[in-house]
């Protein structure tokens, strides 16, 4: 779209402020003119100048990214300082973030702080399934990236099992570093709100639905009795 | 109409007094006394309130808890494993992150227990430098149960308060170690490096804000009438109960018995310091609560003793075999080369022998096992973690109390998970 520039007077724009005013109030306008309504070029020009168009995905991006709704979850060493953002240095109320949701069903960012061993994994999975779309996570951390100083046989790495949009490094991280990591995570749901995890890992069809599958379809399921879902029950 | 009489009542205000709840409350009460079903509840790993991911499988009859079996190992780390495979100095980051709230005593346990196995002797200024941070260590993980203990308890701002000054604690050990938590400052044989310029006065500042920081937490919370109502009386065990299962620290303090290894077994030159040791009467979750409390204005007097009285000299031991050479040493002699190629490389070496190394973490006695070969990698580190012995008194504070009484003395509790499981 080309931007067309002119320069207003001061005296013209406050006039028309004033009209455009009036219009709202539903009252006649001043001008020179006194008692015509603001009618053709004047019109759309008004319209042009005092409404913010936009499309329905952008506002509704915008206004999630500025009220993510995080899950009280905290893992070990990590969910220390994941308490600090919301203390009065760093103050993530700022963003809207503030509101720590105990249950995951409320929440819609799952950060995850802390080492996750193999016996706590199938239950942070469960809970990141339990979370309603559209949903985020955050690994912060050195240990759920990639098991970080411990690197044995007891932990788990969260992108074994879970996507992640992203990674905070650090053992563990300053609360400025998370801070860092979500305000990342807004920029991409404001900029880029396709970009959820089942486009980037191509897993469509893999929603929890009781409905008939059609042919092709990568997800087996289960409840409708399809042959492979049975071999997998017997 | 003069101004004594009563105004005239509306219509909702009376049918409002016209309600009587007795009938509803009879029937709730004989309910109670009849009721003999039981309803298992989990509780956990994923609970706002059990500070960590800890699992409670918790029998509940009506509101009243009969059995209560923790369930853990959510965040088993496998780091006695990982010990065993790492030489004695690439050790103590690891142990550093079991109880991830205390990790100067976790690294000092360690420290301390290869010391002894080594007879390494630690300068006086190291010693003084570790009793410094090990007590800001202690106030910081007070504040952090502080806070989030009365978060469990409904009072939200204690929250904000208390990690305002953890925060500043935790700007002193970035300015000496450059990290916030798990600095790795603690060395076999003394810290790291001496503390820089400019760190003391931060210090002095921070001690003379302190006290009275702790004077208006004990205002906003000891008058509270909630506070006062769940924990004054609630779930107290006597001293001969927690003995025999083993609980040390603040809650074997609380129930009466003066019980402090910095005083009992002194370490770390914990014997020129004058402190006193708070103690409870009854043990209830009033008096753990109001332990730890004081704990932290003695620990402010530790620290403001150890800045005066700080002494000249090595932060670490000169034991070239041991400590690191310093770094002006490599350009001129050979060997300052040497050590600092073997013990790069290979570690040192530590004579064959088992030592058990005990001190007073903010939750009670952290015992540290290694046993060594001979080689430079131990053959086995075992942590006595007091979080993991004190949550077996669990069962027995909680049981025949209100479930909402079990929150509250989780919260005075204090485990960390992290330890537990390690």
């Amino acid at each position: 779209m080309e931007i067309k520039r002119e320069v207003i007077d001061p005296e013209s724009l406050r006039v028309r402020g004033l009209n455009s005013r009036q219009l709202l109030r539903g009252g006649e306008v001043e001008g020179p003119n006194p008692s015509s309504r603001l009618e053709g070029s004047d019109f759309e020009r008004h319209v042009e100048e005092s409404v913010l168009t936009t499309t329905l995905d952008k506002a509704v991006a915008w206004a999630r990214s500025n009220s993510f709704f995080p899950a009280t979850f905290g893992l070990a060493c990590c969910a220390i300082e994941m308490m600090s953002i919301v203390a009065a240095r760093v103050d993530v109320a700022r963003f809207g973030f503030e509101a720590f949701r105990a249950s995951p069903r409320q929440a819609d960012l799952l950060i995850l702080s802390g080492r996750v061993s193999i016996k706590m994994a199938p239950i942070v999975r469960r809970i990141y399934d339990q979370m309603l779309e559209p949903k985020w996570a955050i690994s912060m951390g050195a240990c759920c990236s990639s098991m970080g100083v411990f690197n044995n046989y007891a932990l788990v790495p969260a992108d074994k099992f879970m996507p992640i949009d992203v990674h905070v490094p650090g053992c563990p991280p300053r609360p400025e570093a998370l801070m860092h990591g979500v305000l990342k995570l807004r920029k991409m749901v404001q900029e880029d709100p396709d970009m959820g995890w089942r486009e980037r890992y191509d897993a469509r069809g893999t929603e929890e639905v009781l409905a008939p599958l059609g042919e092709g379809s990568a997800a087996v399921n289960v409840a409708a009795g399809d042959s492979a879902g049975d071999t997998a029950g017997a | 109409m003069s101004s004594t009489e009563q105004p005239a009542l509306s219509e909702y205000r009376r049918r409002e007094q016209s309600i009587t709840l007795s009938p509803l409350q009879e029937q709730l009460e004989e309910q109670e006394q009849t009721s003999e079903e039981l309803l298992t509840l989990n509780f956990g790993p994923h609970h706002p309130a059990t500070h960590g991911v800890l699992r409670l499988l918790v029998t509940l009859q009506g509101e009243i808890v009969r059995e209560i079996k923790p369930i853990i190992g959510y965040v088993h780390t496998g780091i006695e494993k990982t010990a065993e495979d790492k030489s004695y100095w690439k050790v103590i980051p690891v142990i550093e992150r079991m109880d991830y709230l205390s990790y100067y005593f976790n690294a000092y346990a360690f420290c301390g227990a290869v010391e002894t196995l080594l007879e390494v002797e630690v300068p006086r200024r190291a010693q003084y430098l570790r009793v410094i941070h090990m007590e800001l260590n202690r106030i910081m993980s007070h504040l952090v149960w502080l806070g989030t203990s009365a978060l469990d308890l409904g009072a939200i701002s204690m929250f904000w308060y208390c990690f305002r000054e953890r925060e500043k604690i935790l700007d002193l050990f970035e300015m000496s170690s450059g990290q916030r938590m798990h600095t790795r400052y603690f060395q076999v044989g003394g810290v790291i490096e001496d503390i820089p310029s400019g760190f003391a006065e931060k210090l002095s500042g921070f001690l003379k804000d302190m006290p009275s920081r702790v004077d208006q937490y004990g205002d906003l919370l000891n008058g509270n009438e909630i506070v006062l109502q769940r924990l004054r009386g609630t779930c107290p065990l006597d001293a001969e109960t927690l003995l025999s299962l083993g609980v040390t620290g603040p809650l074997l303090r609380a129930a009466g018995n003066p019980w402090d290894l910095r005083k009992a077994d002194p370490y770390c030159s914990y014997e020129d310091f004058q402190f006193k040791i708070p103690v409870g009467t009854v043990g209830d979750n009033y008096d753990r609560y109001a332990c730890r409390l004081a704990e932290m204005y003695e620990s402010v007097k530790i620290v403001e003793q150890a800045l005066e009285g700080l002494p000249e000299g090595p932060h670490i031991t000169e034991d070239r075999k041991v400590a690191l050479p310093p770094r002006h040493e490599l350009a001129t002699s050979m060997e300052a080369l040497i050590h600092h190629f073997k013990l790069v490389t290979e570690g040192f070496r530590v004579p064959p022998g088992e030592v058990y190394f005990p001190i007073e973490s903010p939750r009670g006695e952290l015992g540290c096992f290694v046993r060594s070969d001979g080689s430079s990698k131990p053959a086995r580190v075992h942590m006595r973690d007091p979080s993991f012995v004190n949550l077996q008194s669990f069962s027995h504070m909680a049981k025949g109390a209100y479930i909402a009484d079990l929150i509250a003395s989780l919260a005075m509790l204090d485990p960390v998970l992290g330890g537990i499981d390690r």
